[in-house]
């Protein structure tokens, strides 16, 4: 297992550098320049020098590997640095945002937890629905309760999250009332009532990425439970006398949960997808939002950064997934 | 095998129907017939003529629906399951019927070690503490002659032969010592070697325990070489049924006599050729009014289209159902 991992760590090295390169040539390739965020008052020359000062008239390769080196050796050398009080990254220049001119890993740093607390408990939360309205769906097929899931589930995955998302926000936070319509990212909470406010504003976005992510894993669970039901070890389980609860929720269930903990590893991932659309519906300030912003300012560091960053955690997530499947697999073995 | 004793199991007029899309499939058709105590019956009959849909019936172990079972009685000692309350058939299930399928590859689940499946109905019907259950399991593995058991037990299924993992089938069928075993084909799935070696292991340990057998099979060589009476099926339907010398020695119904024509001889003259039985197996759409082997019979006559031949008498624990048969008897008399 340990030898499976290392090689797929390994072989995930090219893999990456493959894909940054490709961020870096599809990035670059997009209209828009930095110096169009240079006020016009500013004097032309003055101009000319900024961006010469960015590295923005560098040749492509030229960037290309300083991004490299930046973000595989002076950014890590950083961080050990402020960790344990060593100077390996002195003078050294970090990846720089163009718009902040500072560096682009500490405003990541600063709105991934933003994301994290929002889509990350939408996953959460819509990982802990659908499962069970999966496994009943299944238990209990063609019922009520599986027609009316069925349909709440088609809704959950047809109907797009902007869309949701700003009929959510319409209704219950311009109509009713009843949430605020920004979120407030200086918020801290500290005692009960900045948690329940914290809760409040959490709860339309946390809502619509819910809903699409339930619609989608529960679907899933039900399809897998249904699959493992007609096999032939059901059968032996029933002719042993196992009353149907256990059939289902034991022997159907633990060979069901093989694909479906795989499927939602390997979505992981997405939740930071899922954050670009709904951060930006709810004004939350988190990564998403973050690479909107430098997309529309040409910020090409900070948008190669998130991207790439993103890139490690698809990357990094289909090797859990893999993992998590041999683990609840006991006929995979990885040597 | 006393012959007065009271049977195990005794089975009259079950009709299972599947309810489908294309309309409904008379699968099984008033099936009697009984079981002694120790005795091993073999019942023969080609692929969908209802033999795994009968017994499976009798356990209440197919879905429902697509399955209804519309009638008939099954008493187990003096219990009707047909009609007994799922708790009660739960409680005979794997009890004191234990059931061995086809397809050892895939009856087992991949995901729980062999020990854990055999230990299931043992914790389950026996009340057995989790040390109990282990040492039971551990015997039934030796029993059933798979070497190294104790530590076997903590191996997956995927990790045995298929030989291996109908051993393991048959120990859990026989965990809670049940009166009733019955073996849908269980070696169809296996290499001619493997198949005699699980031939050999029943015969065994049926010397041992002592539970009467149910063995579903196409080959009438097997059954020749263990069963004690012969049941055969078409249709849906027992259409004769014998003691094993008596159906070989002198099979009446049309289909039989075709089904033993089918079996190639070792010994004795070489055969033209096989024979195979000319036909279509009926479609079963409706409860049959007449005789369902009808078409596919040379012996047919009038009475065949018009009435469904019920089960008659034609010798010592032998009987068919057929209307030339008892003709036959009635002109020779
Ligand atoms: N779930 C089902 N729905 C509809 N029809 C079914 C279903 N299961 C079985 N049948 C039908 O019941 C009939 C009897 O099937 P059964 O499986 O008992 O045959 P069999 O004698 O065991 O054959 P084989 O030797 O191939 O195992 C067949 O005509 C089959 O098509
Ligand atoms: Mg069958």
């Amino acid at each position: 297992m340990i030898t499976f991992i290392l090689r797929r760590l390994l072989l995930a090295i090219p893999t990456l550098l493959f894909i940054s390169l490709m961020i870096f040539l599809i990035v670059d390739l997009a209209p828009g320049s930095p110096a169009s965020q240079i006020p016009l008052t500013v004097p032309p020359e003055v101009k000319a020098k900024i961006l010469e000062q960015m590295g923005v008239n560098d040749p492509m390769p030229v960037r290309y590997a300083l991004w490299l080196r930046q973000f595989f050796i002076v950014e890590p050398a950083y961080w050990i640095d402020s960790l344990f009080g060593t100077t390996l990254s002195e003078g050294q220049q970090r990846i720089v945002s163009w718009q902040f001119r500072g560096p682009v890993m500490d405003v990541i740093l600063e709105r991934i937890p933003q994301t994290l607390m929002v889509v990350g408990s939408a996953y959460l939360v819509g990982v802990l629905i659908a499962l069970p309205i999966g496994i009943y769906s299944a238990y209990r097929q063609y019922s009520a309760f599986d027609q009316v899931g069925s349909f709440v589930a088609m809704l959950g995955f047809s109907v797009p999250t902007f869309f949701t998302g700003v009929l959510i926000s319409y209704i219950f936070a311009i109509k009713l009332g009843w949430f605020p319509t920004v979120y407030d990212t200086t918020l801290k909470v500290t005692d009960w009532e900045s948690f329940v406010k914290q809760l409040r504003q959490m709860a339309m976005p946390v809502m619509v990425l819910a809903l699409a992510n339930a619609a989608t894993i529960s679907r899933f669970m039900r399809s897998s439970m249904l699959e493992n039901m007609t096999q032939d070890y059901v059968r032996t389980a029933r002719a042993k006398g196992l009353s149907e609860r256990t059939v289902v929720l034991k022997h159907v269930l633990r060979n069901s949960l093989i694909s479906v903990v795989t499927v939602i590893a390997i979505g992981i991932p997405s939740i930071f997808g899922g954050a670009i659309v709904t951060e930006n519906i709810f004004k939350v300030n988190g990564i998403g939002s973050a690479l909107i912003n430098a997309i529309n300012v040409s910020d090409l560091p900070m948008v190669q950064t998130i991207v790439f960053i993103f890139a490690i955690l698809v990357v990094l997530f289909n090797l859990i997934a893999d993992v998590l499947y041999g683990l609840l697999d006991p006929r995979i073995r990885y040597d | 095998m006393p012959d007065g004793a009271l049977p195990v199991l005794d089975v009259k007029d079950l009709k299972t129907v599947f309810r489908t899309r294309g309309g409904e499939v008379h699968a099984v058709n008033n099936v009697s017939f009984h079981l002694q105590p120790g005795e091993l019956l073999g019942v023969v009959g080609e692929s969908g003529s209802g033999k795994s849909v009968t017994m499976m019936s009798l356990i209440g172990l197919l879905p429902q629906p697509p399955a209804d079972i519309r009638g008939g009685q099954v008493m187990l000692g003096d219990i009707d399951l047909r009609t007994a309350p799922a708790e009660v058939l739960r409680g005979v299930r794997g009890k004191r019927i234990g059931f061995v399928f086809q397809d050892p590859m895939t009856s087992l689940n991949p995901v729980f070690t062999v020990g854990s499946q055999i230990m299931e109905p043992l914790r389950l019907h026996m009340g057995m503490t989790k040390a109990q259950a282990t040492e039971r399991a551990v015997e039934l593995l030796e029993l059933v002659g798979i070497p190294d058991a104790r530590k076997r037990l903590k191996s997956y299924p995927h990790q045995f032969s298929g030989g291996m993992r109908q051993r393991v089938m048959i120990a859990i069928a026989l965990a809670c010592d049940p009166e009733v075993l019955i073996a849908d084909e269980p070696t169809t799935a296996l290499d001619v070697t493997i198949q005699a070696q699980i031939l050999e292991l029943v015969k065994d340990l049926r010397k041992k325990l002592g539970m009467a057998i149910i063995w579903i099979t196409h080959d009438l060589g097997v059954i020749a070489g263990i069963a004690d009476r012969v049941m055969v099926m078409y249709g849906g339907q027992v259409v004769e049924q014998a003691p094993v010398k008596d159906l070989f020695a002198r099979p009446q119904h049309p289909y039989t006599r075709a089904l033993l024509k089918t079996v190639p001889h070792l010994t004795g003259a070489r055969q033209a050729r096989l024979q195979v039985i000319e036909g279509q197996p009926p479609i079963l759409t409706a409860h049959p009014t007449a005789c369902a082997f009808r078409a596919r019979c040379t012996h047919r006559f009038e009475r065949c289209d018009a009435e469904n031949p019920l089960r008659r008498p034609v010798g010592h624990g032998h009987d068919v159902a057929c209307h030339w048969v008892v003709n036959a008897e009635v002109a020779h008399a």
